[in-house]
């Protein structure tokens, strides 16, 4: 055996699981092997009296490897194969528990997944009392469910409505919870946790389940004849639908097969999870979740993209420019990095806003018990609120996030050059003017980059890193390993108005006040936005941005690019509204909403006045879609572009900068996911109805007919 | 077609659907029983002359399973001979049970049979019955299943109902009802309920608030309110009526059908049973069918089951002399006349559900006889009764004097 040591002393035969390939324990083929034959020898030797499983390295156990189960739907694997594949290892845990020998897991750090599946098919489980050492099923997360009995032993063990809690938020829970609920049996300290295990076993314990023993009959083994059973299955069916819109399959999989499950003896139930994972594994929406924010948003934190040869930067000292919303919440994660943070705004007072912030932050996870008020008052020190420059002199970075006027953030990006290293990069945090342009006012272009960040900075993990003209490879590299640092993901795009996420982004405020010209109902259009997966929709996001802002950037076009500039199709939307009615958003306390002192908002009455609705109302569906798709067509530009270089940093900067609906897997996976050709036919039918933005390039016209995929 | 007749309809007074309800203690079966007995000693009946009794009920499990209409026929006293059925269409049951009793007749496959229907509410709860569609979770998510009352607010809400118009139909249906006892219009049809001694417990309808306002509705809270906006279903709703921005809720316990204890039926037969039994035919049923509608909301399909039944029976709404429409809810009638765009005071003209209580599976046989009631104190012709039923469910009957 390969990644399993078998030994024997006293009786008791002890497991270690090693995995020999990779830092981590893994459910694989050959893991489940190597299981299957150890639980055979622990069966058949008569001088066993039962098992330890343990592992060697510092966790316990992970779950499947999500490089295999992440593409299983681009491999085309058949339901049948499907079924097949998590049949193994439920047939593995099965044979453990039914073996007639007792098991125990001593669970040496924390167990996930697959990894605690095999813990739960254990007869018990003890678990060192280390707040590391978390335990849980976080399949619903990847748009999969937990197989190999997960659905069926947690809720025997805990009882339906717990069982749908953890089951349903994937989350994980600490030793002290954990035994609190009855997830694991005992805690022990680390060095009595194979003595633990051993004292359990010494008692002779009984090898056979509750479930597994005649009589067996919990409550919801009832179904709906059991009252309790049928009302929380009623009420978590309708808290699904309104969480999902029902676009994500997981989470229904998971409460069926719990509702289902529970009625059935163990072996069908489990046979029952088989299938319903099965459906969950061939389909889209678990390929494109584990896809974007699994495994290529992990490669784009490795800094996949990072050019080579150049020396890994540290920063020490971060100079924020500004002290607004944007630099309070940059200096506050970099502080929260250990980085020292020098912010600087015109006054002493603004500067100090700057770190109230973090204060205010920092306080709340303090009282939410995040953070001790030791590690909260290590990371305020670190930030350092001023007006004077002077301290900037030994910065590593500098990140400029004043107010987004060419001339302002010109004068800033001097001031800070005339006293900083001659080596240290200089980024900006705008949203939208061009990088290259901004870079003229710093006297090394080549150090200049974009750094944007997204609001609330400590809550978006997106950096989309802007390279400008003369950006070089060096800064890049230096300004990923900041990204880095912080524990943000960055995606790396060239320079353009809008670079690519407020460009794409706009597509979508742009289309949903289209909608209100064409006379669609604007209830109508918030829906579809929201139900298309949107967290919020197109209107109200304009109101909350203020209609100002997509006004002066479409104005500021017009200036620069005179009639070459297309201007956005919901113009003469935006300039009614700011110019003639007066309503630019939520902080004129008017815009598409109206706003009521106790802080409730409604669609304005007066809506209908200056847009009328049309008496024929278009699809539901057709409204989801041209607000998705619009946006995939403008990720489609800005590949074609060269704005953008990879497919996947559209669906990471997608979903992770604007809330982009993973279930989609990001604004290029949907195209692969409605399959390019038919894509482009469906974006032909909305060009006809509704204009020329929707007509596909002929690159990707190309691409459809020759049925290549955005991901090669 | 042999045609079928009514030859009388009785129910039992409404109880308050609560442990302080006068008919609390009475079992359902002998609820069923007491006005089984009063159809036959009323009539001087030779029940050997029933073929059926066929009884809806919309939680037919417990007390009330196990066929009642069987259990009935045997606890009246019946003869043993007469065969027992027992109809669920929710809220429609016992005017499904009545057109089902008719239905034999016309096919001349039954000479008489009763239909009718008993609910005691107070000693079952709603969801008793609980099945696939609200709570296996599949089904309910897949089908976008919402409790009635989120269905009559979302019913507010698309057609624009305030709360002072629902509650002002409310008033208006207290106070019908209040006039339709005083002036003793239901006498005719009640069978009070005895107890275990034989005294009368009820002979009255016990729910009514003759005294209700305006004010005194709209001190009371939306009932809805959490089950839809914490409880998700409001947003299941915009799923199905995407238009909809924000669910308005507006009924209330007042503005809604009371939870009540009753049972109803209604005896039909063939001409020749009149004949053989010495009893005079007092309507003829003209035409009746169930439809299935949206099942979110779930409370709509009045309006069309009526356009139906009309249709079969070649008739159009002006040739309805009276309207009878279970009051499940305010919105529920509010929707009806304004789809068949009907004068109010041709519907439910003594009041209704909101007033007297809707005991679930026995009201669509006595609403039918209230308006048959009707029909002769005003000397009309026609009425069309109907109901809305769960899961999208509706049925209407139009019957004709003779």
């Amino acid at each position: 055996m390969k990644h399993i040591r078998y030994a024997v002393r006293d009786g008791i035969a002890t497991l270690t699981l090693d995995n020999a390939d990779e830092s981590m324990n893994l459910v694989s083929p050959e893991f489940i092997a190597e299981f299957t034959e150890a639980v055979e020898k622990v069966a058949s030797d008569p001088a066993v009296t039962g098992a330890i499983v343990t592992s060697a390295k510092p966790a316990f156990m992970a779950g499947a490897d999500l490089k295999y189960v992440g593409t299983a739907y681009d491999r085309g694997m058949s339901k049948a194969d499907a079924v097949g594949f998590c049949k193994a290892p439920s047939d593995m845990h099965r044979h453990m528990e039914t073996c007639g020998k007792p098991f125990v897991a001593a669970m040496n750090g924390l167990a996930l997944g697959g990894g605690f599946e095999l813990a739960l098919a254990c007869h018990h489980r003890i678990i060192v009392d280390d707040p590391k050492a978390v335990v849980g099923l976080p399949e619903v997360n990847l748009g999969l469910l937990p197989g190999s009995g997960g659905t069926q032993r947690l809720p025997r063990m805990l009882g339906t409505e717990r069982a749908l809690d953890l089951l349903l938020s994937g989350r994980t829970v600490g030793p002290e919870e954990a035994l609190k609920i009855g997830l694991v049996d005992e805690v022990v300290p680390a060095d009595k946790l194979l003595e633990a295990a051993a004292d359990w076993l010494a008692k002779g314990p009984d090898p056979v389940r509750d479930w597994d023993k005649k009589g067996y009959q919990p409550p919801a083994a009832l179904g709906v004849l059991d009252m309790k059973t049928a009302t929380i299955h009623t009420m978590t069916a309708a808290s699904l639908s309104a969480k999902t819109w029902h676009n994500y399959p997981a989470p229904i999989a998971i409460e069926t097969v719990v509702f289902e499950g529970m009625q059935q003896p163990f072996d069908r139930a489990q046979a029952l999870e088989n299938k319903y994972f099965a459906r969950l594994l061939t389909d889209p929406v678990s390929r494109n979740i584990i896809r974007t924010t699994f495994l290529n948003k992990g490669k784009n934190d490795a800094l996949t993209m990072r050019p080579t040869g150049v020396q890994t930067y540290t920063v020490k000292k971060l100079g924020v420019l500004g002290a607004g919303m944007m630099g309070a919440g940059i200096a506050n994660v970099a502080a929260a990095a250990g980085i020292e943070v020098v912010v600087i705004d015109a006054t002493q007072a603004n500067a100090d806003k700057g770190k109230a912030y973090s204060e205010k932050v920092l306080g709340r996870m303090v009282e939410k018990g995040k953070r001790t008020q030791q590690a909260a008052d290590a990371v305020l020190a670190r930030i350092n609120p001023t007006t004077d420059y002077a301290l900037l002199a030994d910065a590593d970075l500098i990140i400029e996030a004043v107010f987004e006027d060419v001339a302002v953030k010109a004068d800033v990006t001097k001031k800070a050059a005339a006293v900083l290293p001659d080596t240290a990069p200089f980024a900006s945090n705008t949203s939208t003017l061009p990088i290259s342009a901004l870079a003229e006012s710093f006297p090394r272009p080549a150090d200049f980059i974009g750094l944007h960040f997204f609001s609330p900075v400590d809550r978006m993990g997106l950096v989309e890193v802007i390279m400008g003209r003369k950006t070089s490879d060096e800064t890049l590299a230096r300004a990923l390993d900041f990204v880095k640092q912080i524990r943000k993901t960055p995606i790396v795009v060239n320079d353009s108005r809008g670079f690519y996420t407020s460009r794409v982004f706009q597509t979508f405020i742009h289309e949903g006040m289209a909608m209100l010209q064409e006379g669609v109902k604007p209830a109508l259009i918030e829906n579809a936005g929201k139900m298309a997966g949107m967290p919020v929709g197109p209107l109200m996001v304009t109101d909350e941005v203020s209609i100002e802002l997509p006004l002066m950037i479409a104005n500021q076009a017009i200036a620069q690019d005179g009639d070459a500039y297309r201007k956005p199709v919901s113009y003469d939307v935006m300039t009614k509204m700011m110019t003639d009615l007066g309503r630019p958003g939520r902080k004129g306390n008017a815009g598409f909403y109206e706003y009521a002192e106790d802080g409730g908002k409604r669609l304005w009455p007066g809506l209908a006045e200056h847009f009328p609705v049309a008496s024929e109302q278009p699809d539901f569906e057709e409204l989801k879609k041209r607000l998705l798709y619009i946006q995939a067509l403008e990720t489609v530009r800005c590949l074609e572009e060269g704005v953008l270089t990879r497919a996947e940093d559209g669906d990471i900067g997608s979903v992770l900068g604007w809330s982009f609906p993973t279930y989609t897997g990001g604004t290029m996976s949907l195209i692969d996911t409605v399959g390019v050709a038919a894509f482009v036919a469906e974006c032909d039918a909305m060009a006809q109805k509704y204009g020329e933005r929707f007509k596909p390039t002929s690159w990707l016209r190309e691409r459809a007919s020759g049925e290549v995929k955005l991901y090669g | 077609m042999p045609e079928a007749f009514i030859y009388d309809a009785v129910r039992s007074p409404r109880g308050k659907g609560r442990p302080d309800g006068a008919l609390h203690e009475i079992t359902a079966v002998d609820l069923a029983a007491q006005v089984l007995g009063a159809v036959r000693d009323r009539n001087d009946l030779d029940t050997t002359l029933v073929d059926d009794v066929i009884l809806g009920c919309a939680q037919p499990v417990g007390e009330q399973g196990g066929n009642i209409g069987r259990a009935a026929v045997l606890v009246a006293d019946y003869d043993e001979g007469v065969a027992g059925q027992q109809v669920h269409r929710f809220c429609a049951s016992a005017l499904e049970a009545v057109n089902t009793a008719a239905a034999h007749i016309m096919a001349g496959q039954s000479d008489a049979a009763i239909g009718g229907g008993v609910e005691c509410m107070s000693r079952t709860y709603i969801g008793a019955d609980t099945g696939a569609w609200t709570a296996d979770p599949w089904v309910n998510y897949h089908q976008y299943f919402a409790p009635q009352g989120i269905g009559a607010d979302m019913i507010a809400t698309l057609d624009g109902y305030t709360r002072e118009d629902v509650d002002a139909y409310a008033v208006e249906s207290q106070k019908r009802a209040a006039a339709a006892w005083q002036g003793g219009r239901f006498a005719k049809s009640i069978a009070p309920i005895r107890d275990a001694l034989g005294d009368v417990i009820l002979d009255h309808d016990e729910y009514m608030r003759p005294g209700t306002t305006m004010e005194g509705l709209a001190s009371l809270k939306p009932a809805f309110t959490a089950l839809g906006e914490k409880g998700g279903f409001d947003k299941i709703g915009m799923m199905r009526y995407p238009e909809i921005e924000r669910v308005n809720h507006v009924h209330t316990g007042g503005n809604s059908s009371g939870i009540v204890d009753g049972a109803s039926a209604v005896l039909v037969g063939s001409e020749g049973f009149g004949t053989a039994s010495g009893l005079k035919p007092r309507a003829r049923f003209r035409a009746f069918t169930s439809i299935g509608s949206e099942p979110t909301i779930m409370l709509t399909a009045p309006a069309d089951v009526s356009r139906k039944t009309l249709k079969r029976a070649g008739m159009t709404v002006d040739d309805i002399d009276l309207f009878e429409i279970n009051e499940a809810f305010a919105s529920v009638v509010m929707r009806f006349m304004r789809e068949l765009d009907l004068d109010p005071e041709k519907v439910n003209v003594n009041g209704g559900a909101i007033a007297m209580g809707h005991p679930l599976g026995a009201t669509g046989a006595m609403i039918l006889g209230t308006v048959l009631d009707e029909l002769e104190r005003r000397d009309l012709n026609t009425a069309l009764i109907t109901l809305c039923a769960g899961n999208g469910l509706g049925t209407a009957t139009i019957i004709e004097r003779v």
